[in-house]
């Protein structure tokens, strides 16, 4: 075992390395985005215009929905993102009356926030429904709905559960529709095919046009504002703000939605950048879009780090535990049941639950914690159950022998259950690769990054960017770890059970 | 007459309503083999289990040496004793060299030559071919992974040897030849022997001192003259005649 002790140190070294080079850096700014391709855009632009005033950017993109990039942002994790002022007055102040700007920044400068100036368009939420459908049944208004209880709606989780969401929406117009909640990118999908006939939208969105949607006109008066602004953190460098505010005043909706489509149309937010600036600046800017070796390097990259320092922490750390969980007693259900209770919370809840945790945040840290956490159960129950399954005349054997119960378990115990061990890390090295994939929703990175993007984009080609190389990156280490069994398990145990 | 080597002190093992061993008094002599006989469940295994530490008495005391076995000296004492069971407790994952030399390695008072060396006398005397020594357990017979047991036993040369049911598993023929040399071997080191075994004839055979054993207690303790000629009660001659005409068949 000695030598594969000394290769984990290795491993675990040089792991360390890699993470500390990457996060340290002097001229550094993060831009953060939500996960629709308006945010994609309007953080690419913001990115461009701080890498003009001489930063060094890292882009945390599609990192989820407003709570988890609000909480990035108070936190430190990023300094700036583009929000809506009806977004800032509903969810992150909470105000049930509709605010002027001056009460929305001295409100926000309680949490040591600023807003830039509005970019020049309002994206409100709308709903959209197939203008043929819309025709034949005669729906032009949201009040015309009421006489439609059993249309079917698919809407954003954010969506149904905003203060100006369906309930006081459906309460203001008096709807009867029972809509179910879907991710928003697979909501077009199924409109398009007839599997919803209505759905939440924002009124810039390109794929109003693309898939020729109709929007019901608001004739309530209900939804509020969504004017574009730039959230910063008040401790920004100046010089990085006047940069941003450079952006104020310059986007109207016509040219948001064309920078949306062209952003939809080639799968690349960065022609979207260069659009903005061939129209506002009047120049054209060379962007440089990555080539997709070398984004594709950088994602598996970034998804072996973050599986790889997860998981020799999750095995210097389950090992002892699966240890102590093989006697028996009440303390080894408990060491069994806590891993297995945290496999139950679904993986995206327990990232959120992680973010707000003071340390963690919208970084790799958070999502290694995260993968760390998944990755303990199987090799505690399978250090437990191999110690456990050592029948009892060996272990009387051992003791007999007149070793100490430190060499017993070094010397006999764990060499005979090595092959139960390895089984145990082997399906949480394989988990973690697939759930890895998550990271990329709190703006960690790794091969989920594309796969985010490609749902934001209704691109299924950049889904398998992402997809295909998660997938076999999971067979490599399937048969690494087959390679790896040769070379840990005694070859006596192996002949022992082939001969079973 | 010789000195006890092992004594057991109004010694009892209850596993909750078991009684597995009632209080029992017995002292094993110093260089002598002791056979420790009778049905199943007598309690034979028991008393060696205690011997080794394996079992901690519910009352009464252990004594090894006169003094008395804890979880002090427990340690000392294992290394000074060997130890070994029915299907020989090999460990798998090691070779048979490994089995032997994993104590005698781990304690790190022995150069590597006087291992090999003592190996090597090993070898010899228990008759197990080299060329096998390289072989894990489970490609070995039944009679070679004994004999590397009893090696493994015999690696820190102790003065006590346990064994419990060493031959049970093995064919007639094997277990025949075995016998003899076990004989000779406990003859040749003189050490002080007690094994377990529930066939009369091996323990004539075999034993200076035969300790008769039923339900947890002990029955009678001498030479299988004593135990023919002058059975304590009808169980012993019971036990004695149904082993031998078993023989006689």
């Amino acid at each position: 075992m000695n030598h594969v002790s000394r290769l984990t140190f290795y491993t675990l070294s040089a792991l360390l390395l890699i993470y500390i080079l990457s996060s340290a850096d002097a001229q550094k700014i993060s831009v953060g985005s939500k996960r629709f391709t308006e945010s994609y855009v309007l953080g690419e632009i913001a990115k461009k215009l701080l890498e003009d005033a001489g930063y060094h950017v890292e882009f945390k993109q599609g990192m989820g929905g407003t709570i988890i990039v609000w909480e990035a942002l108070k936190n430190g994790d990023i300094a700036l993102y583009p929000d809506y002022t009806g977004t800032i007055q509903e969810t992150i102040v909470k105000s049930a009356t509709p605010m002027t700007s001056e009460q929305m920044r001295s409100a926000l400068a309680e949490y040591g926030i600023g807003m830039a100036g509005e970019l020049g368009f309002n994206n409100t939420y709308a709903l959209a429904m197939r203008r043929g459908d819309s025709d034949s049944r005669n729906i032009h208004k949201i009040s015309d709905l009421r006489d439609h209880p059993n249309i079917k709606a698919g809407l954003t989780h954010e969506f149904l559960a905003r203060r100006d969401g369906w309930e006081p929406l459906s309460r203001r117009y008096g709807l009867q529709i029972k809509p179910r909640g879907m991710e928003h990118a697979l909501a077009y999908v199924a409109l398009n095919t007839g599997e919803i006939d209505l759905m939440d939208a924002y009124s810039t969105d390109a794929k109003l046009a693309e898939y020729d949607l109709t929007v019901l006109e608001d004739d309530l008066h209900f939804f509020p504002k969504y004017n574009a602004v730039f959230l910063y953190r008040l401790d920004t460098d100046q010089a990085a703000i006047d940069a941003i505010r450079k952006l104020d005043g310059t986007i109207d909706e016509g040219l948001m939605t064309r920078l949306n489509a062209e952003a939809e149309r080639t799968n690349n937010f960065t022609a979207a950048t260069s659009l903005y600036f061939s129209e506002v600046e009047n120049r054209a800017v060379e962007v440089v879009s990555q080539s997709f070796m070398s984004k594709l390097l950088r994602w598996t990259a970034r998804h072996l780090m973050l599986v790889g320092i997860s998981m020799v922490i999750a095995i210097v750390v389950s090992i002892p535990l699966g240890i102590r969980a093989s006697r028996p007693g009440i303390l080894s259900q408990i060491i069994i049941g806590i891993p297995g209770i945290m496999q139950t919370v679904p993986s995206l809840a327990l990232l959120a639950l992680l973010v707000p945790v003071p340390m963690l945040g919208i970084s790799p840290t958070t999502a290694i914690v995260a993968l760390f956490l998944y990755s303990l159960l199987p090799i505690v129950r399978n250090t437990a159950t191999g110690l456990q399954n050592i029948p009892t005349p060996l272990r009387e054997s051992a003791a007999a022998l007149g070793l100490e119960p430190a060499a017993q378990l070094t010397k006999v115990y764990l060499p005979m259950a090595s092959r139960t061990i390895l089984a145990g890390i082997k399906t949480s090295v394989i988990i973690n690769v697939g759930t890895a994939t998550l990271a990329a929703l709190i703006g960690a990175g790794g091969l989920g990054e594309p796969i985010i993007s490609g749902l934001a984009l209704d691109n299924t080609e950049v889904i398998l960017q992402g997809a295909v190389p998660a997938a076999l990156l999971a067979i490599l280490v399937q048969v690494c770890f087959d390679g790896l069994e040769r070379l840990i398990i005694p070859r006596g145990l192996r002949l022992a059970a082939a001969s079973q | 007459m010789n000195e006890s080597k092992i004594a057991l002190k109004d010694v009892e093992m209850r596993f909750g309503d078991v009684v597995a061993l009632h209080s029992t008094n017995l002292q094993i002599a110093t260089g002598q083999t002791t056979v420790l006989i009778g049905p199943s469940g007598c309690g034979k295994s028991t008393v060696l289990r205690l011997i080794i530490g394996l079992l901690t008495p519910t009352s009464g005391a252990v004594e090894f040496e006169g003094e008395p076995i804890s979880q002090n000296n427990i340690l000392t004492l294992r290394r000074r004793m060997g130890y070994v069971i029915q299907d020989g407790g090999l460990f798998p994952h090691l070779t048979a060299a490994q089995n032997v030399t994993l104590i005698a390695k781990h304690l790190q008072t022995f150069q590597e030559d006087e291992i090999q060396a003592k190996l090597d006398e090993l070898c010899e005397m228990t008759r197990f071919p080299k060329e096998g020594l390289a072989r894990y357990a489970v490609e070995l017979s039944g009679g070679q992974r004994q004999r590397v047991s009893l090696m493994r036993a015999l690696a820190l040369d102790p003065d006590v040897l346990l064994l419990d049911e060493p031959l049970g598993a093995l064919d007639p023929m094997v277990r025949a030849s075995l016998q003899t040399e076990l004989k000779e071997i406990f003859n040749r080191l003189g050490k002080t022997v007690i094994i377990v075994t529930h066939d009369m004839a091996e323990a004539g055979y075999i034993g200076n001192s035969i300790v008769l054993m039923r339900e947890g207690r002990v029955v009678q303790q001498g030479t299988l003259d004593d135990l023919r000629e002058q059975p304590a009660d009808k169980f012993v001659s019971e036990f004695i005649t149904a082993q031998r005409s078993l023989v006689q068949l």
